[in-house]
């Protein structure tokens, strides 16, 4: 499951504290909020922007540039499929109907009931094991429709 | 004394059960009080054999695979430990053919030691290449890594030993080395595999580049996607400093040489050395023009050695065995060994280490062992999603820089991906406009726009819109990405869609299929990621 909880000012500043120091400390303290709250809080931006001595448009265009970092919070579960070249020579491109089609969302989106997110990943590494998914940052490979089945449902039941 | 039982803790073996195949080994261990110690080691690099479990005996380790947790029983009550014959049982690791014909240096220890034991590296020849190097001029690190011929494996091929030496000459009161090990091209894992199987060769590696240039400060930028990576990586950071192989004194050496691994977000083109150094300084990572190069002008300024994993995991060898060692493998300008790593559509995909000259058809086949799907061959790309697509008629093509450029293709970092017949050309290549769309720094128009207007022209090109002229027009386009982008993103997307053009025109011929409900859907995600 996915570490996530509500956003807090002083849960988020000391968070930004422990890093200020790092020379370009800006992508480890979005990396660090990411990790804390499951996304980055708008109200974040003031917060890093002083503490980093930049502007809010410096850091609101660094979020907005990645695209690991959320400004809205994800679904309890997130499930990144690879969409890459070798995992479409063995057929991701049918395994992204099948969960589209399993779980009623498009990639990208999140379930109603906030179990889960799909998202698309380019390449995961694991390239000789295609097609590949990470569910919560646990790798798998050689996914088939029902083993992708069996990863959706055993997290949306314990959801 | 106990015998060692290995299972792999490299991510890939992980996504196929390796976890708990290592808890049910354990369960087995405690329940019938075996003296054995289970080892977590890197991955051989055989991945269709992952779960690979090995078993140290007096005659060398023993492979069984893939080994499925359920299984655990059954090797145990053959007796496994004791080398005992089992239906999983693949015989002496060495002797497996496909590792057995490879030549692996950079890959020497990995799948072997436990990544994370400093006195494995160290006992399986680790830190030999650092000792050398301290009694040596920085002069006579950058000769050495000169004469060896290695060239940068992240792609480029730029000779290493050059790139040292302009920032070795270059005066600074602060350098860095950066090693990038955002390795996003599809099809690649070499980097994964030494960031998880064999970290502290790429830490001594940085640390010889750091000598040689007078660097006091070094980054590992790891991309995101990869986890398990940087987890071992930071963990192997922490060790080296703790051992005195890192910080104010390294190896009681005097020198000062400080490492910090950074985490990537998740955009390929911090891929491209400048942007890498952008996103390090805490800024989008979008490309800076060159000239100043970074090795003049780097990381906040300074000069910075900037190289791949595989190049900076590579120097420790050649300066333990000496340049002449590491040149006399290979062909022509290419020199030493290429780390290949077998991808997509293939029975036997996984690492495969030799000197450079190996034919495609050698690779796929003799290593790769054609096809998974047994369905016949049509296209591989070579070099990630900026290399091209070759068909069956060039597969004789050796491995090499030169004989790639020389087909308007590219051998980047060393990735080969295999296409059945179910393959669209068409599609691949409105995949390469649709890729560098997304992830387009945006910093200059051929790159931002141009694959945009990529993506279109081929959409046309598929719905059978005015064939002759769309396809003119898309040459053209190409063109001007190739001449005007800043970097290789835009300049090579080009590669995938011309080769696809021109080795596989039928696919541009076909009738046109039914409406494409989604294109507009996704030219409007397209826009979104923007």
């Amino acid at each position: 499951m996915s570490q996530t909880s509500t956003w807090d000012t002083d849960r988020a500043l000391a968070r930004i504290q422990e890093l200020e120091h790092l020379p370009g400390a800006l992508l480890p303290v979005l990396h660090a909020l990411q990790e804390e709250f499951g996304y980055i809080d708008k109200a974040a931006v003031p917060l890093i922007a002083s503490a980093l001595n930049l502007s809010h448009a410096e850091v609101h265009g660094c979020i907005s540039f990645y695209h690991d970092f959320r400004d809205t919070p994800p679904g309890r579960h997130v499930l990144h499929i690879c969409r890459a070249e070798a995992c479409q020579s063995m057929g991701c491109e049918s395994l992204v109907e099948h969960v589209e089609s399993r779980v009623g969302v498009k990639l990208g989106e999140t379930t109603a009931d906030r179990s889960l997110t799909v998202e698309s990943v380019y390449c995961l590494g694991n390239c000789a094991l295609s097609p590949s998914v990470m569910l919560d940052g646990k790798p798998y490979g050689r996914v088939s429709n029902q083993v992708a089945d069996f990863l959706i449902d055993g997290v949306r039941r314990r959801a | 004394m106990s015998v060692k039982v290995f299972v792999p803790c490299d991510a890939a073996a992980l996504s196929v059960g390796a976890d708990a195949v290592a808890r049910a080994i354990s369960e087995q261990i405690a329940a019938r009080r075996l003296d054995l110690t289970l080892v977590r080691n890197g991955s051989r690099g055989l991945f269709w054999l992952e779960p690979l479990v090995e078993v140290e005996t007096p005659r060398g380790r023993i492979a069984y695979g893939p080994v499925s947790a359920d299984a655990v029983p059954g090797l145990f009550d053959a007796g496994f430990y004791e080398a005992k014959p089992h239906p999983l049982c693949l015989g002496p690791t060495e002797e497996i053919p496909y590792l057995k014909q490879q030549e692996r240096l950079t890959f020497a220890r990995c799948g072997i030691t436990d990544p994370l034991s400093l006195a494995d590296y160290i006992s399986h020849g680790g830190y030999k290449g650092l000792q050398r190097a301290l009694t040596l001029t920085p002069e006579a690190i950058v000769e050495e890594v000169t004469k060896s011929g290695l060239r940068g494996r992240g792609g480029a091929g730029f000779p290493t030993g050059i790139k040292w030496k302009t920032v070795w000459n270059t005066p600074g009161d602060q350098k860095y080395v950066c090693c990038n090990a955002d390795e996003g091209d599809s099809g690649t894992y070499a980097d994964r595999m030494i960031l998880e199987g064999d970290p502290f060769v790429l830490i001594e590696g940085m640390t010889i580049a750091a000598l040689a240039v007078g660097a006091t400060g070094g980054y590992v930028y790891i991309r995101s996607e990869y986890p398990h990576a940087f987890r071992t990586f930071r963990r192997a950071i922490a060790l080296a400093y703790e051992n005195g192989y890192l910080g104010a004194n390294v190896a009681g050496s005097g020198k000062r040489f400080d490492l910090e691994a950074r985490l990537g977000a998740g955009a390929y083109i911090c891929g491209e050395e400048t942007s890498m150094l952008e996103s390090l300084e805490g800024r989008r990572g979008q490309i800076r023009p060159k000239p100043p190069l970074p090795a003049i002008e780097g990381l906040f300024g300074k000069p910075t050695v900037i190289n791949n994993v595989i190049s900076l995991a590579t120097v420790p060898i050649i300066l333990d065995k000496g340049s002449d060692f590491y040149r006399d493998f290979g062909m022509g300008r290419s020199r030493g060994t290429l780390t290949i790593q077998l991808s997509g559509n293939l029975k036997h995909g996984g690492l495969v280490e030799k000197a450079f000259g190996l034919t495609l058809r050698q690779a796929i086949y003799d290593f790769g062992g054609g096809t998974f799907s047994g369905r016949p061959f049509r296209a591989v790309q070579v070099g990630g999603p900026l290399g091209a697509y070759f068909p069956e008629s060039l597969l004789d093509t050796p491995l090499d820089y030169e004989a790639f450029a020389a087909l308007k293709g590219l051998l980047g970092h060393g990735g080969i991906v295999v296409f059945d017949d179910t393959v669209d050309l068409a599609r691949q290549a409105r995949f390469a406009m649709e890729f560098c769309a997304i992830e387009s720094c945006g910093k200059c128009t051929p790159c931002r726009i141009g694959s945009t207007r990529g993506v279109e022209v081929i959409d046309k090109i598929i719905a059978h819109q005015n064939r002759p002229a769309n396809l003119q027009l898309l040459d053209e386009l190409c063109e001007l990405m190739v001449d005007g982008s800043l970097c290789a993103l835009g300049g090579l997307t080009p590669f995938p869609v011309l080769s696809a053009i021109r080795h596989f025109p039928e696919d541009f011929d076909k009738p046109a299929p039914k409406p494409l409900a989604h294109v507009g859907e996704r030219a409007q995600e397209t826009q979104q990621w923007r």
